[in-house]
């Protein structure tokens, strides 16, 4: 099997994965961005940064990709880090629309310098986890928004990355697709056991997805405060009905209101 | 995910009256299409007739279509000659202007300092009109084919090359930022993202380039004059004008126009073929 599961530990007893240490990012001499930031990520981790606009979530993951370098402060990997550790998905599918579906999954392999043949079986793979094995020759124009969001998270997932960012992923996307693509997105989870984390505006969906919620505040940018979602995976749809979820989305709701500068 | 959002539709409609009333309204769309400027020209080459025999013009001044028709015919061996001079030397500076201007545009991508370098001499360049650049070139150029290759190229070049340019400078940043996280080389990001991109962009500067590489081989003609290597269409008009062979004159410009039209259709058929499957502009789109 290509796409490799990878087990999960409980909350604390992770192994460290990244860590940001005391970053700081400042645009154009004067604009922080981003204030001591402070991160550790564990395997298996599913972290949700929550927070209003301009609370530098977006930028911490630009740093974390290394499209962008911190002013002050370190980002550390834990061990070897090379291309194809990282997984990305973006507000939009960010899908090349002159390329077939199995194509654009392809991407990765492609600019590792490995031929379709050779990677064949894991693009197959990964599509059929996203459940889009049967539209392997469509063009991206071809398909709906939740299912381009899925192509988008098969080529994120096909190099067994070691974390996978996702920027606001299914922002643009309506509810009941967004709720589908939400639960999609935990069963895979389960399936390989991936590392990941997600940059969201929503209590809701962080709450729902993640068991650490990191919540933000803007002007400057930072870290507010951290919670825990404890409850443990697999969570299906009874969860969103659950009083725990709606405790901890209490909770989060509480620690955005005081990010947004609101008494709580 | 289901499959049923991405059925195509069924493509007889049988719907209520709106959606009859658009099929007729489209099928009378496919039809006038081409009924309608066919119509146009047929009365307009009868009220060309009817004037010129109305009014007794002599054929020195304005011929019927008939005598047009007449010289197309009697003419046709010269003519066909002409315009396959005229049309090589369209095509070749075409090519040119492809390989000149794409090519341009890549470099001018790779290196900023290129780029701040030449590009406002392209601008210069394209902006003074050819037919005054013309008769320098033939001063200094000895081959009359080279200097109309190069007339025609100077004025040809230039849509591809801005186009071109604009295309590799719109590349989606989301695309560009995922290269970079891949670790893609400068090459491989110019072979799998900037070039498809561009794709679009560059049909759009060929379509204009074509008509002008035309524009430019006739200005060529007019100013080289004939010389050894046979005499194109645009010579073929003045020296007809000289001799008050105004028919013949006739003949020779449609055998222009035509020539225009057929790069035109020709490269908008390409277009089509290489952006069929993805591009918005030839996606065929319901309703």
């Amino acid at each position: 099997m290509a796409v490799r599961h990878h087990e999960t530990m409980p909350l604390g007893q992770r192994a460290p994965l990244l860590r940001m240490t005391h970053v700081d990012k400042v645009f154009g001499g004067d604009v922080v961005a981003l204030k001591d930031m402070n991160l550790q990520v564990n395997q298996g981790d599913f972290i949700s940064l929550l927070g209003p606009s301009g609370c530098g979530k977006s930028t911490a993951l630009r740093i974390i990709s290394d499209l962008m370098h911190p002013t002050h402060g370190r980002v550390d990997w834990e061990g070897p880090h090379g291309r194809g550790d990282l997984g990305v998905v973006f507000q939009e599918p960010t899908l090349m629309p002159w390329a077939t579906v199995a194509q654009n999954v392809w991407l990765p392999f492609r600019l590792a310098g490995k031929s379709y043949s050779e990677v064949k079986d894991d693009v197959l793979e990964v599509l059929r986890l996203v459940g889009l094995e049967k539209f392997l020759n469509a063009y991206p124009r071809e398909l709906s928004g939740g299912m381009k969001m899925r192509v988008s998270i098969a080529r994120a997932i096909v190099t067994n990355p070691r974390l996978i960012l996702m920027d606001e992923p299914f922002a643009a996307l309506d509810e009941i697709t967004r709720h589908k693509l939400n639960n999609d997105l935990l069963k895979l989870k389960d399936q390989i056991g991936c590392t990941v984390i997600f940059v969201t505006h929503s209590v809701f969906e962080s709450v729902f997805l993640s068991d650490r919620i990191v919540v933000m505040a803007a002007r400057p940018g930072r870290v507010l405060t951290e919670l825990e979602v404890d409850t443990p995976y697999p969570r299906g749809e009874e969860f969103r009905t659950s009083p725990e979820y709606a405790a901890h989305a209490r909770r989060a709701s509480e620690a955005l209101k005081e990010a947004m500068g609101e008494p709580a | 995910m289901s499959l049923a959002e991405n059925q195509a539709l069924p493509t007889e409609v049988r719907g209520d009256a709106d959606e009859l009333r658009r099929a007729r309204t489209a099928q009378i769309e496919r039809v006038a299409k081409w009924a309608a400027p066919v119509t146009i020209m047929i009365l307009a080459i009868i009220g060309w007739g009817w004037i010129v025999v109305a009014n007794e013009i002599p054929h020195y001044i304005l011929p019927g279509p008939d005598r047009v028709w007449g010289s197309l015919v009697d003419d046709w061996g010269m003519l066909i000659d002409a315009a396959y001079l005229t049309g090589g030397i369209t095509l070749l500076a075409l090519l040119l202007a492809v390989v000149g201007g794409a090519g341009l545009a890549i470099l001018f991508n790779q290196s900023k300092l290129l780029e701040l370098s030449f590009y406002p001499y392209a601008v210069i360049l394209q902006v003074t009109p050819v037919v005054s650049i013309a008769p320098l070139i033939f001063i200094y150029v000895d081959s009359k084919v080279a200097g109309m290759l190069l007339c025609a190229w100077l004025v040809a070049s230039f849509p591809v090359l801005s186009s071109t340019t604009l295309g590799l400078n719109s590349v989606d940043h989301n695309l560009r930022d995922l290269f970079r996280i891949y670790g893609a080389s400068r090459w491989q990001r110019l072979r799998f993202l900037q070039l498809p991109s561009v794709l679009p962009y560059f049909l759009g500067g060929l379509k204009i380039a074509g008509g002008l590489s035309l524009i430019g081989a006739v200005v060529a003609e007019l100013v080289a004059g004939t010389g050894g290597i046979g005499s194109g269409l645009a010579f073929r008009i003045q020296e007809a004008g000289y001799r008050l062979n105004i028919a013949r004159m006739f003949a020779a410009l449609a055998l222009v126009a035509a020539m225009g039209v057929f790069i035109f259709a020709a490269l908008s058929v390409l277009s089509h073929l290489l952006l069929k499957n993805w591009h918005e502009s030839a996606v065929k789109r319901e309703v």
